[in-house]
């Protein structure tokens, strides 16, 4: 039985550790490069993650995603009202469409996982907003992770940023420490309260990942069991990086 | 990937209340309060004092829950 986050506690990584995860963040970030070239109206999203298997196994990587909990693909893509754990399939990507890519990759031991929401040909102004917006949030998000500030100036700074826009975030899914496990402490929700939770200490690696939504926040999941999608069928974007908390200041791994 | 919002536990049964309500100890000795799921319902799974099962709980109230799954 997978022992409860709450159970272990927030694993502060090495420097030769998160040396590992810079390099693992490196080929989550060519991964999504790589992707983000193929991203046009007509692609399908399997071919979307038949090249992602291809750009792993090139560069000596694992998917992280595939086969954990029984996730059927190598990467995650949700378009338009699906907001995370799209499965790649059939669906074909039309002009107008966004598309959500969440990549993890495993190297050496440690994983790295980061996200990005693109559009497909050209897009409404509401989309643009979207999208941009869960950028800007998740750079808040960021900055908001120095040493000795808390997790809660990370989710509050999310939270400020993305309802000044008049966007909501979403709330039943949270960002994550990451380690040697995909999964790990801290919860690192999209809204909170400054000043509160964990303090954020050297050696901490986290996965910040804001999730916005056009209409309401509430969620829900679809039938296949993954798949989640807005309550009120309206857009969702959503980015990811993972940081390490290195000389009191977050350093962003998912990078090139 | 994020994570889903909750956290699940194992713990035992310590006595039934009404409404399909248990009384759950968890390893740390802590009690909860926790409700049979309606996959469980559905599936006309009885559980029992002394169950060892599986509680997601909310990390908004960590007193409360919902019971998941009954080990053999």
């Amino acid at each position: 039985m997978q022992q409860t986050m709450h159970e272990i506690g927030i694993i502060i990584k090495s420097s030769h550790e998160i040396a590992i995860m810079r390099e693992a963040g490196r080929v989550v970030a060519a991964v999504i490069e790589a992707l983000t070239k193929e991203v046009r109206p007509g692609v399908t999203t399997a071919e979307l993650d038949k090249l992602a298997a291809h750009e792993f196994k090139k560069r000596g990587a694992v998917a992280s995603f595939k086969g954990y909990r029984g996730f059927p693909a190598y990467i995650c893509t949700s378009v338009n009202e699906e907001v995370v754990h799209g499965i790649p399939g059939n669906r074909v990507l039309r002009e107008g469409d966004i598309i959500s890519l969440d990549v993890g990759a495993l190297l050496n031991g440690f994983h790295a996982d980061a996200a990005v929401t693109l559009p497909v040909g050209r897009i409404s102004p509401g989309a643009e907003k979207l999208i941009d917006t869960t950028r800007g949030a998740l750079e808040a998000g960021v900055a908001a992770a120095k040493g000795g500030a808390r997790l809660g100036d990370v989710s509050a700074a999310i939270q400020a940023y993305t309802e000044s826009r008049e966007f909501s975030v979403v709330k039943e899914y949270v960002g994550h420490g990451i380690g040697r496990d995909l999964h790990e402490d801290p919860q690192v929700p999209n809204f909170g309260i400054g000043g509160e939770g964990p303090s954020l200490k050297n050696g901490m690696t986290i996965a910040i990942e804001p999730m916005v939504n056009v209409g309401v926040w509430r969620t829900r999941v679809t039938d296949n069991k993954w798949t989640v999608v807005t309550a009120d069928g309206k857009p969702s974007a959503h980015f990811e990086h993972t940081i390490a908390i290195t000389d009191g200041v977050p350093e962003i791994l998912t990078v090139l | 990937m994020p994570k889903k919002d909750a956290i699940e536990v194992e713990g035992t049964v310590k006595e039934p209340l009404p409404n399909a309500m248990f009384r759950v100890e968890l390893p740390n000795g802590h009690q909860v309060l926790a409700h049979a799921s309606g996959k469980m319902r559905l599936h006309f799974i009885r559980i029992l004092r002394g169950d060892r099962v599986l509680v997601e709980l909310s990390p908004y109230d960590l007193t409360r829950g919902r019971i998941t799954y009954r080990f053999k």
